[in-house]
């Protein structure tokens, strides 16, 4: 489990190091955000964010959306508003590689998903569409929290209980990726992956 | 120090030494989608402003998901996928031909040494056949179908030795299941995995393609063999591309090494509502089930087929229960029938369904009802994956689901032994 640190105003205890690439990443922060936290936390697949009965059979993300958890939890897709961050545990999005579910997800209104950690198909889709994910100790935070993302700081900030979270560090490439909007509008920016050089 | 598999293929893919950690855009020698994945695929290749696939032999779509359509909103994806591949001159295997992780190996589009993404998260079975393949998103494949590249984290390694013989009625699926168990659905996350040992290299290319298949159940980005004899022969019959296998160097460095002896392995099984929720068929003996399922790209090949058939020979499919057998592609479906195990199935009472996905993704084919119970020789038990989020799914090897279909129970297979010898 990740530290978990009290703040103090704008301090915050535990020191963290400085991220290694210090590339100014233009993404909005300290915008306040309210947790929609699933009442199933780990392992939640890509059939739960949203199921193969719809995925095949409706093809606009609006209404897709619609549908998001419903074999989990029905109801919570109606509580969803602009700006909410998802919050579960670990395995966030293994199984089935569908697009659809960080799409669903992004279409829904979520600016974010918090997770304890998270699958790869999932995770590598969610950035290249521009969904942003963000590691960190999920535990603490309650449905409907007042949240507060630091990219830049790699914090994350639970306002109604006065924690703040490590997150783990983005890597450069997802950063660069949910910069330029997703990986077709970095391609399209740069005729390539611009990301080539550097790494 | 030494390489991993993966680290090697990786390396052969992108011009320089790489290791794991490292960012790499490689060039990938093949891309898929299927008629669930497609559609995005489509729009996303479009929005890039592609005028032309990067190379049309090193892409092609299957429909297979949802084959034939069993809706208008499903036949509307075929027809896209249909205009699309005529217009930029792309191969279609349509309705019919079988599931893509099938259709892609078994059509030699994928070779040792390969690397390879598909939008289907199964697409980690090749590693089977010493492929690099692993799952993607449609908009990935989008972007290899248009540049003929992709970019690729270098994953860390975990070892996985199955030593011993195994007993007669306890198949390739049970050790992975028993994996999975061990390991847990997020226990290889973002890791390659490397099998190794004599009860893997005691296994048929078919049946190793079904550990392979099931690497992402653990999480894993490619689940690795490397390529023997057996898979030499196997690949030298399908693909024009001349192979080129990529073994470990000694000294590869492992982030772990696990290792299984399979020996007194039982017939294991998957519970409701996750893959690693593993018991030994002796705990779940007389559960009542409702509908068997044999296929998928998991357990649909022709070896499965011949399994089942010689248990059910001269047997019936217990009163009450479904029985759906989705032969893995058209060339299976063929050999079936000419060897006369499609017989065997029609006579014991089953229901032999197109080759294709079938009910696994809930489509179509065999959706539960309200409560009901199956028993699949699928990767996926989750909630609602036969389409309906009240049902309860069971998950097993073709002999384990065959002589439960009879019994109407969940069944040992070593009921069956001589059978099976």
């Amino acid at each position: 489990m990740k530290k978990v640190t009290r703040s103090k105003g704008h301090k915050v205890i535990s020191k963290k190091k400085k991220p290694e690439i210090a590339e100014e990443i233009k993404i909005p922060a300290l915008a306040q955000h309210f947790a929609r936290r699933l009442k199933v936390q780990d392992n939640i697949n890509t059939d739960y964010v949203i199921s193969g009965r719809y995925k095949f059979r409706i093809q606009d993300p609006k209404e897709l959306c619609k549908h998001i958890f419903e074999d989990i939890d029905p109801e919570f897709a109606q509580r969803v508003k602009k700006g909410d961050i998802l919050v579960a545990g670990e395995n966030f999005g293994c199984g089935s590689s569908r697009e659809q579910a960080p799409q669903s997800l992004k279409t829904a209104g979520f600016y974010a998903v918090a997770a304890k950690s998270f699958a790869r198909i999932f995770y590598r889709n969610a950035f290249n569409i521009g969904l942003m994910l963000v590691e960190c100790n999920t535990g603490f935070i309650d449905d409907g929290d007042t949240i507060e993302l630091n990219i830049e700081k790699g914090k994350l900030k639970d306002v109604s209980k006065g924690l703040v979270f490590d997150i783990k560090p983005i890597p450069f490439v997802m950063k660069k990726l949910l910069e330029d909007g997703g990986v077709v509008e970095h391609l399209k920016k740069y005729g390539g992956f611009k990301f080539d050089e550097q790494v | 120090m030494g390489n991993t598999i993966a680290e090697k293929i990786l390396s052969n893919h992108c011009g320089r030494d790489v290791k794991a950690g490292d960012i790499a855009v490689c060039d990938v020698d093949f891309c898929f989608g299927q008629d669930g994945t497609s559609s995005i695929v489509i729009d996303s290749f479009k929005k890039l402003g592609a005028k032309q696939a990067f190379d049309k032999n090193k892409f092609c779509m299957v429909i297979d998901h949802s084959a034939p359509s069993p809706n208008i909103g499903v036949s509307e994806i075929h027809k896209k996928m249909r205009l699309f591949a005529k217009e930029f001159g792309l191969g279609l295997y349509d309705i019919g031909c079988g599931v893509c992780h099938q259709i892609v190996p078994q059509y030699g589009h994928v070779t040792c040494g390969d690397l390879v993404l598909g939008a289907d998260s199964h697409t980690c079975t090749y590693g089977a056949i010493n492929v690099f393949s692993t799952g993607a998103g449609s908009t990935d494949i989008a972007v290899t179908l248009a540049s003929g590249k992709n970019w690729f984290k270098v994953p860390e390694t975990i070892k996985i030795i199955v030593k011993g013989k195994l007993p007669v009625g306890v198949y390739s699926k049970d050790i992975i299941l028993h994996i999975a168990k061990d390991i847990g659905s997020n226990g290889a996350t973002y890791k390659s995995v490397e099998f190794y040992g004599e009860a893997i290299t005691a296994l048929s290319v078919d049946a190793r393609l079904t550990i392979s298949n099931m690497a992402v159940e653990i999480g894993a980005k490619v689940g690795m063999m490397e390529a023997d004899n057996k898979v030499l022969k196997w690949v030298a019959g399908r693909s024009k591309r001349a192979p080129n296998p990529v073994h470990a160097d000694p000294g590869a460095r492992y982030i772990a090494v696990k290792e299984y002896d399979v020996s007194k392995l039982s017939p294991q099984i998957a519970k409701p509502h996750a893959v690693d929720n593993v018991s030994d068929v002796e705990e779940l003996i007389d559960k009542k089930i409702d509908q068997a399922f044999l296929g998928t790209c998991t357990n649909g090949r022709f070896e499965d087929l011949e399994i089942a058939a010689k248990i059910l020979k001269r047997n019936k499919v217990a009163p009450g229960v479904k029985f759906v057998i989705a032969p893995a592609s058209r060339e299976i479906f063929l050999e079936a029938s000419k060897k006369g195990l499609i017989d065997i199935f029609i006579e014991a009472g089953c229901i032999v369904v197109g080759p294709g996905c079938g009910p696994c993704v809930g489509t179509h084919n065999g959706v539960l009802a309200d409560g009901e119970v199956a028993i699949s020789t699928a990767n996926r038990n989750f909630k609602g994956r036969m389409g309906n989020p009240n049902s309860f799914i069971y998950l097993a090897s073709p002999a384990t689901v065959a002589a439960s279909a009879i019994k109407g129970r969940i069944a040992d297979p070593r009921e069956y032994k001589k059978r099976l010898l």
